[in-house]
């Protein structure tokens, strides 16, 4: 399949994963591939994190404002075209929640919603209204068409099961008022496949794939929505040559190597074959017990993902999800 | 600067460890170790775990009995418990407590607003973990506890926690509403008044209706908590509470660890330690390799070697950074193992690399951290 039908298979993409999996940094690999399709892009940051931005080369956290990441001037990877835009911004339930109240007609008393810390009692009375306020202002995005796809870096530690279950949670509440109608508006954008899709990304070790397989199943049965291709996040192809121990290799290249040099290669050998045996006996129970393509990005080099990284975990995904059949 | 004490001296040393971080670092894990290590000094230790995986809650036995201590049989001179954090049945325990009559208890738990509370109020959880902490550690039973955080975000929460739920309970809008008649006029202002009029417009009526019955329900416990809440908050800013740093060398958790560490200092307290969890071995220091022949199989294991060892290497600039933000706090770094720590020994391993004399070499082929 190519990149750009990929993408525009649903104007929405959440990207959605445990803590510490990459989750960020591979919602924004996904935008730089779409863009680098020419597709133009929105990513939608929930937590105020600086990563997003520092992938694309910018620096701390993303305002509530549109802010450009990446702009369209380049030339695609394939040198047939120029790149999309990739613009960002960081949705609060707060500042969704005035600018709903705005729209509303009832500016003047916001504020003082805030401040007074009322908001706090009317969010425990109805949980999940932060969520839905967050992704309402996605849906009004959706519908105004702001961009080709819009990528959203859901909520880490755990709680994406909860951030995309809460809406339908507030409608079984049944109460009353536009606050019901916004949560009805959000269950209807997330269980349309041809509007919105949820990635969940892993990585390839024992505690991630369980919490990943649970995830997926609770997010179709609870929240109804369409699953895409699990992203397994630092995988690490091992060279076939690690094959041979170090005392043969040494012989057959007629190197003489001291024992403590032997040893250290013997052992960074079994290393990275005992690694590479875990993530792949992680992975093959992945596919066994959640029955979705995959798409692999390699463990990067950097300190840092800035945009060079950006660049090569893009490619990576792009190579998947050519590989992937249209039916997938 | 170097430490003036050993990571292995922080848990027999202080009464209260509390392992903050990221999430999905293996702060669990690690948490269960230092109180391992307590036990193994001799020392009466309970872990707090708040979100164990489940093969490690089998492990430490917690999840039958959530709540109350277990006993981890193990052989070691002290004593080892762990326990497993129920956020809304220390809450009620809470409301048992200074509740001024069984009716008043029965009210407030069957009240919407408290049944959403543990779950919607951000930093519910985390108060009551320190809640739990703060009830063991004045049992008089453990000479250590070790508490396991939820993965905050915010540093603010875990430290806010207390102070948040008691503003919580004392909202002067609400509590405007419950008092009599002439001050009710005087003290609910014609903008309080707009303000509900909003909140009943957007969110329905029933919500104002739900937060009035509540606050009514509370009525009378606001000293308890208030105190209670004060006396975690003592403890929690206590100079023998050690607050222990976990992160993995990955950057996006260790930019999540700096902001913990400058949030703890911003608040006047330094960590007491530092642990990097799931680091790259080293291979051990071999010199400059001979060349290996263009294509051969020791050129493919030499690069790899200098693959494993660039990489930590650029693990452990990632972290420098870190490392000098807490000194002189000792750190610890726990190499990257085999798979997931499901039992007591598997945890025993985590403890050698972390505390004991065996440096983070080459793993062993079982065991490893989750």
């Amino acid at each position: 399949m190519d990149v750009a039908t990929f993408c525009t298979e649903s104007r929405v993409l959440v990207v959605a994963g445990k803590g510490g999996v990459g989750k960020t940094t591979i919602a924004a690999a996904l935008a730089r591939m779409a863009a680098d399709a020419g597709l133009s892009v929105l990513v939608v940051e929930l937590e105020g994190r600086a990563g997003l931005s520092t992938a694309f080369g910018g620096a701390g956290p993303l305002a509530y404002e549109d802010t450009v990441l990446l702009s369209g001037a380049g030339v695609s990877p394939d040198g047939r075209g120029h790149t999309g835009t990739v613009r960002g911004r960081w949705l609060t339930p707060d500042d969704a929640l005035l600018e709903y109240l705005a729209d509303h007609g009832l500016e003047r008393v916001s504020k003082r919603l805030l401040s007074s810390g009322l908001l706090d009692v009317v969010s425990t009375a109805i949980p999940g209204i932060r969520d839905v306020l967050v992704l309402g202002k996605v849906k009004q995005l959706e519908r105004e068409r702001v961009a080709d796809l819009i990528v959203v870096d859901a909520p880490a530690t755990g709680h994406a099961v909860t951030f995309l279950t809460s809406a339908s949670g507030l409608l079984d509440a049944a109460r009353g008022g536009p606050v019901r109608a916004q949560a009805a508006d959000v269950v209807e954008l997330l269980t349309d496949p041809s509007r919105c899709r949820v990635l969940l990304v892993t990585l390839p070790e024992e505690m991630p794939v369980s919490e990943t397989v649970e995830a997926a199943y609770v997010l179709e049965d609870r929240a109804g929505v369409k699953l895409g291709p699990v992203v397994v996040n630092a995988y690490d192809a091992v060279p076939a040559a690690l094959g041979t121990s170090a005392e043969k290799a040494a012989a057959a290249a007629g190197v003489i190597l001291d024992a403590g040099q032997l040893a250290a290669l013997e052992e960074a050998r079994t290393f990275r074959l005992h690694r590479h045996d875990l993530a792949a006996e992680q992975i093959g129970r992945l596919a066994r017990e959640l029955p979705l393509p995959q798409l692999f990005t390699p463990p990067l080099a950097g300190e840092t993902v800035g945009p060079p990284e950006l660049a090569e975990l893009a490619a990576a995904l792009a190579e998947g999800v050519n590989e992937l059949t249209s039916a997938a | 600067m170097s430490p003036d004490y050993a990571l292995g001296e922080l848990v027999p040393g202080r009464p209260v460890v509390v392992c903050c971080g990221p999430g999905g670092v293996g702060k669990t894990t690690i948490s269960a170790t230092f109180a391992l290590q307590a036990a193994r000094a001799g020392r009466r230790a309970c872990v707090i775990t708040v979100d164990p995986a489940r093969r490690l809650a089998d492990a430490l036995g917690v999840e039958s009995l959530p709540n109350t201590p277990t006993e981890v049989p193990g052989d070691w001179p002290g004593r080892l418990d762990a326990l497993m954090l129920d956020t809304k049945g220390t809450f009620d325990d809470l409301v048992r407590q200074y509740a001024k009559s069984p009716e008043q208890v029965e009210s407030i738990r069957n009240n919407r607003i408290y049944q959403n509370l543990a779950g919607a109020l951000s930093g519910t959880q985390e108060y009551m973990a320190m809640e739990k902490l703060y009830e063991l550690t004045g049992s008089g039973t453990y000479d250590t506890v070790v508490v396991d955080t939820p993965p905050t975000r915010n540093a603010l929460d875990l430290l806010d926690a207390p102070r948040r739920l008691t503003n919580f309970l004392e909202n002067r809008f609400f509590r405007a509403l419950l008092l009599p008649t002439r001050a009710y006029l005087k003290a609910v202002s014609v903008a309080t008044r707009a303000l509900l009029r909003t909140i009943s417009k957007v969110a329905g009526t029933e919500i104002v209706d739900d937060a009035v019955t509540f606050f009514q329900a509370f009525q009378g416990m606001e000293e308890g908590f208030r105190s209670r809440a004060a006396a975690v908050r003592a403890l929690l800013a206590d100079p023998s509470t050690a607050y222990v740093l976990v992160t993995s060398p990955r950057p996006d958790s260790v930019e999540e660890a700096e902001f913990f560490a400058d949030k703890l200092v911003g608040r006047g307290i330094s960590p007491a330690g530092l642990v990097v969890n799931r680091v790259h071995p080293r291979f051990g220091t071999v010199g400059e390799l001979p060349p290996a022949p263009e294509g051969s199989e020791l050129g493919a294991l030499e690069d790899n070697l200098r693959q494993l060892d660039g990489m930590a290497a650029r693990e452990e600039a990632t972290f420098a950074q870190l490392v000098a933000r807490v000194a002189p706090a000792p750190v610890g770094r726990v190499p990257l193992l085999g798979s997931d720590v499901h039992d007591v020994e598997g945890l025993g391993l985590v403890a050698d690399q972390l505390f004991g004399e065996a440096p983070a070499g080459p793993p062993p082929a079982q065991g490893g951290v989750g």
